[in-house]
């Protein structure tokens, strides 16, 4: 389970196993431990996951998630392009497809990334289960343990156990309101040099990153894309909220500015249509395309063909566009309350970004609040977020979390922020009450805010864990 | 056959703990042949229990509600037999602080201390009377939320700067903390399972954290995370003390049926201290009771069966 695909489970329950399965002992399992392949050690559970679980129960408002609201695609819709699928293509949509997805799907995807002015043919595309197993794919094609991946801190915190399962050495270069710093990129990139190493691909989330909000200025764009090519470095360009701004003019997508030469495109469907599909997909340079195609054959054979007809039929039948405009005046709403709500609740000194688009604000509360314990805290008055910590490998972030606003409603949108506002407050207070010092004044004016910092120390190569040898 | 109603997750935030502990009792439990009935504490807990009467409750519920005596309440009051400690020690053992005031009224070692509730910070000026309970501990400081399992809100003040973030921690967890002097050494986990003869403790696990200096959420219950050695090496001297102190304890907190006593050796003087007591220790395959019912030669399915009996044999006619 990955803190961002969380969704709410129907039935809260136990598996049942079988009489015969009741002997598991202490020794058995280290009869598996010695079976377990060394990756297994880069795979952990943690505290915060178990405490995530709990996020999922009725009663709370989970600002955790990162979940799109499926309750826009309408359910009459549904049914009736179901049936067109079974009428018209039955024998193909329940058969096996081609690995790289069928043709009239990536017709759809070559429409999708002109909308976001890309120029890419169909030849250049492979369709996925989601934009996650592009992630995967890319590890699986370039990754050999020890290898250097590059992300920004904080990170998507899905890709985390990906790049843990790899046994990467992850550097994070901290970001500003204008996505990572490219300088900071640079100079980690002379460092990596002297030391002989090289990174294999660099993971960015430019626009509406997840989980800063955060979206990569035009310049940095263009400076990121001239490093990759000088360089010879591949760059991971993860892009599902592209299309979800609220404000402001859509910025060049990597992929465009470089036109496909060492950038690797991750679009998906999920956030456009519907994330029950699983289907995403990559565009990237042939040879590229070709690896990441053979490890896709060994994974799965090839996506849903199911979803992919759907998918085709809907295209047909319907402007893809609509919906994508739905979800947009409703997420800016609820993006516009939740910013409301912060500046209501929040102490003064707390930050947070005001993203122009896609599903997620950033707040950084004052350094000595821990905002995994403070999630504990927050369950008791029902109300759940992503401690920050989750989205570095270094141990940064403790004292920023991660709100989603695109999952909930306004009216729990707000009530959740102020739920929290209550909990942070109340340690502000405690925290001043321990130390003797002043809280900071109530926040008057909203607008006065200072500029969102994101990330703070330099970074590390954090090596993941793995044993040696 | 039996009807046994296996009690396990809950609302806590050691759910997902429970969830597992419960998983494998209720195997071991179809695996001897009883009728099992798996319930997911909630709401709707009385309910669950009077649709389906069961003979005896197994209580693998962990933290709050659980394990501090309030499902035990509830049993009390509908005349089910349950396993483990009744609702005083299930209280005593929950809150660190009571379980540390037992002690140290009985004459029993623990690290000393002082604990505050958050109005104590809040209303009555107590965070004044920090510089003297630094001074009286000593650092590093070990804060703790007061109920809390499985290591979560546990925080080392190294100087008096780390303090107030520490205790702010702890009361993310619960409304009282206590400060603890920090006892260096090694980690001793002594289960104790009542026989015939009364409680009697089991071999000694001794948890070995594989990296990093402290045995913390993730190396608890994570496979290959922590080694543990049981029995524990240590003098037969020293063994039989510890083994001898935690089932002190386990009378003095008035424990029934099982429990799990954690001491700390300090390896400088030989001494031995009494950390905390779990009125219901984690029964997953990592857990630590199980490993030493093991290495005393009971298997699990043993074990709760064992369980089971000392329930039906505490229950009223």
């Amino acid at each position: 389970m990955t803190i961002d695909e969380t969704p709410r489970p129907s039935v809260v329950g136990v598996e049942s196993r079988g009489m015969g399965q009741a002997r598991t002992t202490a020794r058995d399992l280290e009869r598996y431990a010695g079976l377990f392949a060394r990756r297994t050690q880069g795979m952990r559970s943690s505290a915060m996951r178990d405490l995530m679980a709990i996020t999922a129960r009725p009663e709370v408002i989970s600002l955790a998630g990162g979940l799109p609201d499926t309750s826009a695609f309408p359910s009459a819709d549904l049914a009736a392009l179901m049936a067109r699928v079974a009428a018209d293509a039955s024998s193909r949509a329940l058969q096996y497809g081609p690995t790289e997805g069928i043709q009239e799907l990536k017709s759809c995807i070559v429409h999708v990334m002109a909308e976001e002015e890309m120029t890419v043919e169909a030849d250049d595309l492979l369709v996925t289960a989601g934009g996650q197993q592009v992630i995967d794919l890319v590890c699986k094609a370039l990754i050999d343990p020890g290898d250097v991946i590059i992300a920004e801190g904080p990170t998507y915190p899905g890709a985390v156990p990906t790049f843990g399962a790899y046994e990467a050495d992850v550097l994070q270069i901290e970001m500003d309101v204008d996505g990572m710093r490219v300088d900071l990129l640079e100079e980690a990139l002379d460092r990596l040099a002297r030391d002989h190493r090289k990174p294999k691909f660099i993971y960015t989330v430019p626009t509406f990153q997840n989980p800063a909000g955060v979206t990569m200025s035009l310049e940095r764009r263009r400076r990121l894309v001239r490093m990759a090519t000088e360089r010879e470095l591949l760059v991971l360009e993860d892009n599902p909220y592209g299309l979800l701004r609220y404000d402001g003019d859509p910025l060049p997508t990597l992929y465009a500015l470089d036109g496909g030469e060492y950038v690797i495109y991750l679009g998906t469907f999920s956030k456009i249509l519907a994330p029950g599909l699983r289907l995403g997909w990559a565009a990237a340079p042939r040879p590229v395309l070709e690896k990441l195609s053979l490890g896709k054959q060994g994974a799965d054979l090839c996506s849903s063909t199911f979803s992919q007809h759907f998918v085709v039929e809907y295209f047909a039948r319907r402007d893809w566009r609509d919906l994508i405009a739905t979800l947009r005046a409703l997420y800016r709403l609820r993006r516009d309350a939740m910013l409301d709500a912060l500046a209501e609740h929040l102490p003064r000194e707390a930050e947070w970004t005001r993203p122009a688009g896609g599903m997620f604000i950033w707040a950084t509360l004052p350094e000595y609040i821990d905002t995994t314990d403070l999630l504990a805290r927050a369950l008791r008055e029902h109300v759940a977020f992503v401690p920050g910590r989750a989205a570095y490998l270094d141990g940064r972030g403790a004292a920023s979390l991660r709100l989603n606003f695109s999952g909930v409603g306004e009216d729990d949108l707000r009530e959740g922020v102020a739920r929290i506002g209550k909990v942070v407050n109340e340690q502000v207070r405690l925290y001043s009450t321990l130390t003797g010092s002043t809280p900071a004044a109530p926040r008057d004016r909203p607008a006065k805010r200072p500029e969102p910092v994101v990330g703070a120390t330099r970074a590390q190569i954090v090596p993941l864990p793995r044993r040696a040898g | 056959m039996t009807r046994v109603a296996v009690l396990a997750g809950g609302q806590s935030l050691e759910r997902q703990v429970s969830l597992r502990s419960g998983a494998r009792v209720r195997d071991a439990l179809e695996q001897l042949g009883h009728d099992v009935i798996q319930i997911d504490v909630g709401p709707d807990l009385v309910d669950r229990l009077n649709g389906t009467r069961p003979d005896v409750a197994f209580v693998a519920l962990h933290g709050r509600d659980g394990e501090d005596g309030t499902v035990q309440e509830i049993l009390e009051l509908m005349r089910i037999p349950y396993t483990a400690s009744g609702p005083s020690a299930c209280m005593r053992c929950m809150d660190k602080v009571l379980t540390k005031h037992a002690l140290r009224d009985a004459g029993l070692p623990t690290p000393d201390f002082h604990a505050f509730s958050q109005t104590a910070f809040e209303s009555l000026g107590a965070a004044l009377a920090l510089p003297a309970i630094e001074e009286r501990l000593e650092f590093p400081i070990v804060v703790k939320p007061a109920a809390q399992g499985s290591a979560l809100g546990i925080g080392f003040a190294p100087t008096a700067a780390d303090v107030p973030s520490a205790i702010i921690a702890a009361f993310s967890y619960d409304t009282k903390v206590l400060l603890e002097r920090h006892v260096a050494g090694r980690d001793l986990a002594i289960s104790v399972l009542e026989g015939i003869d009364g409680p009697e403790a089991l071999p000694i696990v001794e948890a070995i954290p594989r990296d990093g200096d402290h045995y913390d959420f993730e190396a608890r219950y994570e496979i290959g995370r922590t080694d543990f050695v049981c029995p524990a090496v240590l003098e037969r001297e020293t063994t039989v003390r510890a083994q001898a102190l935690a089932v002190a304890a386990y009378r003095v907190l008035g424990c029934y049926g099982f429990a799990r006593i954690d001491l700390m050796l300090d390896p400088a003087n030989d001494e031995l201290t009494v950390l905390e007591a779990n009125a219901i220790p984690g029964l997953t395959e990592t857990s630590l009771l199980p490993q030493a019912a093991e290495a005393a030669g009971i298997s699990f399915a043993a074990f709760v069966e064992r369980v089971l009996g000392l329930a039906v044999a505490r229950a009223p006619a």
